[in-house]
């Protein structure tokens, strides 16, 4: 009994290694363990056995078993891992064939510079505010310190509706309505769609964006505005970014500044990028005139505020190295896609 | 304005800056410098030299050699090609090594041209003898040198001296951007007013003396002025025995720095004094002058007259005009006239200096079409005291230069009063403004140093007359803070109550719109809020239609941009047409953008602005494509009832058969469809495009982010399929609203999912397929449940006429 085990277990130990595939092994696996098998047939023929031996045969049965299951087990991994192997390998693929890509449109640069600003802005709790785009003179000027027949309504060659309807000529108009509202203290920012009639060309349009900040509060100062204004050119261009503040005109604030950043190019050194100055002229601001207060119905002895403006092509042109404006507004789609 | 540092130093002499610091210092305190030219920056070892002989170049005919002292031991020889040399000469000789700005034609060469000695034909040539032109300048300003050759010094010139020096080139030119509001700054002597404040140097303006002959002027002419409140001011001086000649070198080269063209004395007078002193002035021939009389007053409707240019000019009661006792003689403050112009046999001159009204020149200087330096200057409102200066001013040089006699007197009409201006000297104020921390001393010394006045008992500054911008405490807080300088401000934030950043739910909808627009492949397009009236025709829109009524522009850059669009179509379907001209493929584009409606034409209220978004493809993707981009952003909007499609929206632009009205709720939202192929025509689209509009404030009325979770669910749906053969007319969309209509409370969803025409298929008819989904939240659905709402769907499609195919 013993021997016939033995060579039970040698003959399935001597066909599972012969076995290569997946299917043989599982032949073998019935050929000795299946319900025919012959290990089963072994076991079937216990009662032949003299019932003192039968234990001892019982156990050696058991053994059999499990050497010949466990090396079944075994080999069915190699041999599964073997083929798995050869399917991997199989399989290989040239990684630098082109990718499949999924067909997303872009914004516009200028959407992109807005969304960056307006986040700075936000971040510091100002309300992004609209007004119309087709205004009352009122509102575009007079409001702003600009009577009839002030010079910088030529300057700013407007495009009229009628004598006291127009195109707006900058976003301040809705600083004016929002302080009207007489809610403060306000911190704000308008962009939007502005209008002057100037021809089209490299560095012209006579429709363009303007992003304009208004803050009115008790006690702001002068130096509320660098900080608020160097806080957000380094938000915009990095954070190596200096400021460098002019001393400027504007009708509708007093103190005026224009506001430069160093060349985000060659950091101040001077390239061709910022024409070899290292600065880069970047927006106007100042402090409300206190006149434009009044109008307004807030009182310039108890609040003070300032306002800046900046032009969102400008910024998009800079950031992106764009140089025609025209390309804003052509729409190719081998422009679009870039952004 | 431009101006030669040489002018400026004259008012300001400790001043020893590099251009480079002068740039940056007067930008830094408000007179903004553009740039500056050296002049001097590519002449090099350039030299008088006197001719000492002319010979015949062997081998060349129009060549010469020269041997040329430069005053040094050994002359050197020039070969040279130019016409007017000849020995006695003192001329401009760059010598060996040297180098001098440009050619001979005028044309400039960066960094400049490096002149070394060789052989000219064989013949030795160690340097060049230089005209004006090379020496980077030209004969408008130096009308000395000669149109066509070498300049000449004068023939007592000392040979070996720095020829650029003598001819004034040792100088730097700045050009300044002065802003509006600083109307002194628009002379020299604001300029260099300006300078000594900001580099802490004296400064000494010109000191004007008494002027004039024993006789008066008086008997020489009378001035009225009609026009009180267009004339502030008006001073006459008379100058006898006129002697016309060039005026002094160095008067010619400051106003050429200036960028003016000396004339002749009498001119170049008049002009330097309006660049010195920023007024402007004119001279007239006395004889002229009828009944010896000045009167200003307006012109009347129609009335023509010719300026000193020749030019006929029609005017009307708005211009101002310089009269005589019979007629016109110039255009107040814009151009003199041709009758009242010096010619050489003038001997007598009537100098005029005055302040006349900024607003009327200006929209004078418009209507006739007429700038002019003066008018440049008059139209941004001159100080009235400043004339008198001016006019004592002129008369000064003329008698320093000797270009005539001057007539005691002066004859000078004031229509304005000189008050004193008072301002409040309040240092704490303007340190709360600034956030600085400046002492009172140090303000008071920023303020006088530009010459405001302080009043130390009441405790006010007292303001020039020529600084009539300064008019509130902001005011003198800028002046303060241009002289403590910007960057020396500290930086804070503002302090105070906190405010929230936030958008408007409208800017949270149109964000949503560009998310979606974009993740379905379009790109975002700009275009224009004004087109061509002519965009109607190309939409085929009907002669009657209210879209045709739109809010013009009174002045426009010309028909193509003149009217604001009623309609966002033409924008988008000109990007498209762009891409397929430069065949560019796929193309898929969204812009949003407002359309403007007006209440009433013409204008008396704002008109509507109504924000579109409109969608724009052609290449892959079809009229279903569009569709889906617009329900992804309903979806996302969170719109839950069903938005159907109008068929029968009947526009003109969109294929026939292919477009439908957007409905939600009753209300039209916009549409889509594909562009007719004559509109495409139109565009020169060259492909079946498609379109899409929506607008967006109807849009986001329905609109809303709240959400609620619905559960997932647990029991099993059961589905069923329909197919029917239908008659072509009727729209799957009856199909649904019957199956929505009837499906009853465990209607879960349902699905088209085959629509077939053609073979096997009558003619006429179409074969569509649904499969519906039913399922119950809290239990299994029964056999019965389902079939009962299947029964209610098939017998309300049979009654539509469609036959079930089993």
């Amino acid at each position: 009994m013993k021997e016939k085990l033995q060579s039970i277990r040698e003959e399935a130990i001597r066909q599972i290694q012969e076995s290569d595939k997946l299917d043989k092994l599982n032949d073998v696996r019935i050929a000795f363990l299946g319900k025919k098998g012959e290990l089963t047939t072994v076991l079937k023929s216990m009662k032949e056995v003299a019932p003192e031996d039968r234990p001892k045969v019982g156990q050696m049965v058991n053994e059999t078993r499990e050497a010949i299951e466990s090396f079944l087990e075994e080999t069915k991994q190699k041999l599964e891992k073997a083929a798995r192997d050869v399917r991997l390998k199989r399989e290989v693929i040239d990684v630098t064939l082109p990718a499949k890509k999924n067909i997303i449109g872009h914004s516009h640069p200028n959407t992109i510079a807005l969304r960056e600003i307006k986040d700075i802005f936000i971040g510091m709790g100002y309300e992004v505010v609209e007004g119309p785009e087709v205004e009352y003179d009122y509102y575009n000027f007079e409001a702003l310190n600009i009577p009839a027949n002030h010079p910088a309504k030529d300057e700013q060659d407007t495009f009229y509706i009628t004598k006291d309807i127009l195109l707006r000529t900058q976003t301040s108009s809705v600083q004016v309505h929002e302080m009207e509202k007489g809610r403060l203290p306000i911190r704000m920012i308008s962009p939007g769609r502005v209008f002057r009639s100037d021809e089209v060309d490299a560095t012209h349009s006579p429709s363009f964006h303007q992003v304009e900040g208004l803050v009115i509060d008790k006690k702001i100062t002068f130096a509320d505005l660098k900080g608020t204004l160097a806080e957000f050119a380094k938000e915009l261009f990095g954070e190596e970014t200096k400021v460098k503040f002019r001393p400027h005109h504007f009708p509708f604030t007093e103190p005026s500044a224009e506001m430069d950043v160093s060349c985000f190019k060659c950091g101040g050194k001077g390239c061709r990028f910022c024409k070899g100055e290292g600065w880069i002229e970047i927006l106007g601001c100042g402090m409300v005139h206190p006149h434009v207060l009044e109008m307004c119905g807030i009182d310039p002895e108890e609040y003070t505020g300032f306002a800046f403006g900046v032009g969102l092509e400008r910024i998009a042109l800079l950031k992106y190295e764009i140089d025609d404006m025209r390309l804003l507004y052509e729409n190719d789609i081998r422009f679009l896609k870039q952004f | 304005m431009n101006t030669a540092l040489s002018w400026i130093k004259a008012y300001v002499p400790d001043l020893e800056v590099t251009a480079q610091e002068y740039m940056d210092a007067m930008t830094l305190s408000g007179s903004k410098v553009e740039g500056y030219t050296q002049m001097d920056a590519d002449l090099d070892k350039i030299v008088v030299g006197e001719i000492l002989s002319v010979e015949k170049h062997p081998d060349a005919d129009k060549l010469v050699v020269c041997q040329v002292h430069i005053g040094e031991e050994q002359p050197v020889q020039i070969v040279t090609g130019a016409p007017n040399v000849a020995a006695g000469d003192k001329v401009p000789v760059v010598l060996d090594g040297g180098r001098v700005a440009g050619g001979h034609d005028g044309k400039k060469s960066p960094g400049g041209i490096k002149i070394k000695k060789g052989k000219l034909r064989g013949v030795e040539s160690n340097g060049m003898m230089c005209s004006i032109e090379e020496l980077g300048s030209n004969t408008d300003m130096y009308p000395e040198a000669p149109k066509d050759g070498i300049y000449q010094f004068p023939k007592d010139t000392e040979p070996g001296l720095d020829a650029v020096e003598l001819l004034g080139l040792h100088d730097t030119v700045f050009e300044y951007e002065i802003t509006s509001n600083r109307v002194d700054c628009f002379s020299v002597i604001g300029l260099a007013r300006e300078a000594a404040a900001t580099f802490r140097k004296e400064f000494h303006p010109p000191v004007i003396r008494k002027t004039g002959n024993g006789e008066d002027v008086n008997a020489y002419i009378k001035v009225r002025v009609e026009n009180a409140d267009l004339c502030s001011r008006y001073c006459a001086r008379v100058v006898k025995n006129i002697k016309i000649e060039p005026s002094p070198e160095w008067m010619q080269r400051r106003l050429a720095a200036n960028g003016i063209r000396p004339i002749n004395n009498i001119v170049d007078i008049t002009n330097y004094v309006m660049e010195e002193y920023g007024q402007p002035m004119h001279a007239y021939d006395l004889a002229t002058i009828a009944g010896g009389e000045i009167v200003v007053k307006n012109a009347q409707d129609g009335d023509k007259y010719t300026t000193l240019d020749g030019q006929e000019r029609v005017l009307d009661s708005s211009v101002l005009m310089i009269c005589d006792g019979e007629k016109p003689v110039g255009i107040a403050g814009i151009m003199g006239g041709e009758n009242s112009m010096i010619t050489d046999e003038a001997k007598t001159l009537l100098f005029e200096a005055a302040c006349f009204d900024g607003t009327n020149i200006r929209l004078s200087s418009k209507k006739i079409g007429l700038r002019t330096d003066a008018s440049g200057k008059f139209e941004k409102g001159l100080d009235p005291n400043n004339a008198i200066d001016a006019i004592n001013r002129a008369c000064q040089l003329i008698e320093e230069l000797g270009a005539g006699e001057v007539v005691g007197g002066v004859v000078d009409v004031k229509n304005f009063e000189k008050k004193e201006v008072r301002l409040p000297f309040t240092p704490d104020q303007y340190n709360r403004l600034l956030g600085t921390d400046i002492s009172e001393e140090d303000m008071l010394c920023y303020l006088k140093r530009i010459e405001l006045g302080y009043d130390e008992e009441k405790r006010e500054l007292l303001i020039p007359s020529f600084r009539q911008d300064l008019l509130c405490m902001n005011d003198i807080a800028e002046e303060v803070a241009r002289f403590y300088g910007y960057d020396n401000i500290p930086t804070s934030l503002p302090s105070g109550e906190a405010t929230t950043g936030k958008i408007s739910f409208k800017m949270r909808i149109e964000n949503v719109v560009k998310e979606i627009a974009e993740f379905c492949g379009f790109s975002q397009a700009m275009v224009y809020s004004f087109e061509s009236p002519k965009v109607f025709d190309k939409l085929s829109i009907p002669a009657d239609s209210e879209l045709r009524k739109a809010v013009v522009i009174a002045n426009p850059l010309g028909e193509d941009f003149s009217i604001m669009r009623t309609m966002s179509l033409n924008g988008m379907l000109t990007s498209l047409s762009t891409n397929y001209n430069r065949r560019n493929k796929n193309v898929r584009l969204y812009e949003t953008g407002n359309i403007y409606l007006p209440k009433q034409l013409p204008l008396t209220e704002l008109p509507e602005e109504r924000m579109q978004f409109t969608l724009g493809m052609y290449g892959d993707g079809d009229f279903f494509t569009m569709k889906g981009v617009v329900e992804e952003f309903f979806d996302k909007i969170g719109y839950d009832g069903k938005v159907t499609y109008n068929p029968d929206c009947g526009r003109p632009y969109l294929h026939p058969g292919r477009q439908a009205d957007i409905v939600y709720q009753g209300k039209t939202l916009g549409y889509l469809g594909e562009l007719h192929p004559e509109t495409a025509d139109h565009y020169g689209i060259g492909e079946r495009a498609y379109v899409a509009v929506l607008d967006m404030p109807s849009v986001t009325e329905f609109a809303s982010f709240s959400r609620k979770y619905q559960g997932i669910a647990k029991y099993p749906a059961v589905s069923r399929d329909i197919s029917m053969l239908v008659k072509k007319e009727i729209l799957v969309g009856q199909i649904e609203k019957i199956i929505e209509e009837k499906g009853g409370r465990y209607l879960e969803s349902y699905e088209l999912f085959d629509v077939y025409e053609g073979e096997q298929i009558e003619e006429g008819y179409k074969s569509v397929a649904y499969s519906v989904t039913f399922r119950a939240s809290d239990k299994t659905l029964e056999e019965n449940d389902v079939s009962e709402a299947m029964n209610r769907i098939l017998k309300a499609l049979e009654n539509l006429g469609i036959e079930l195919r089993r």
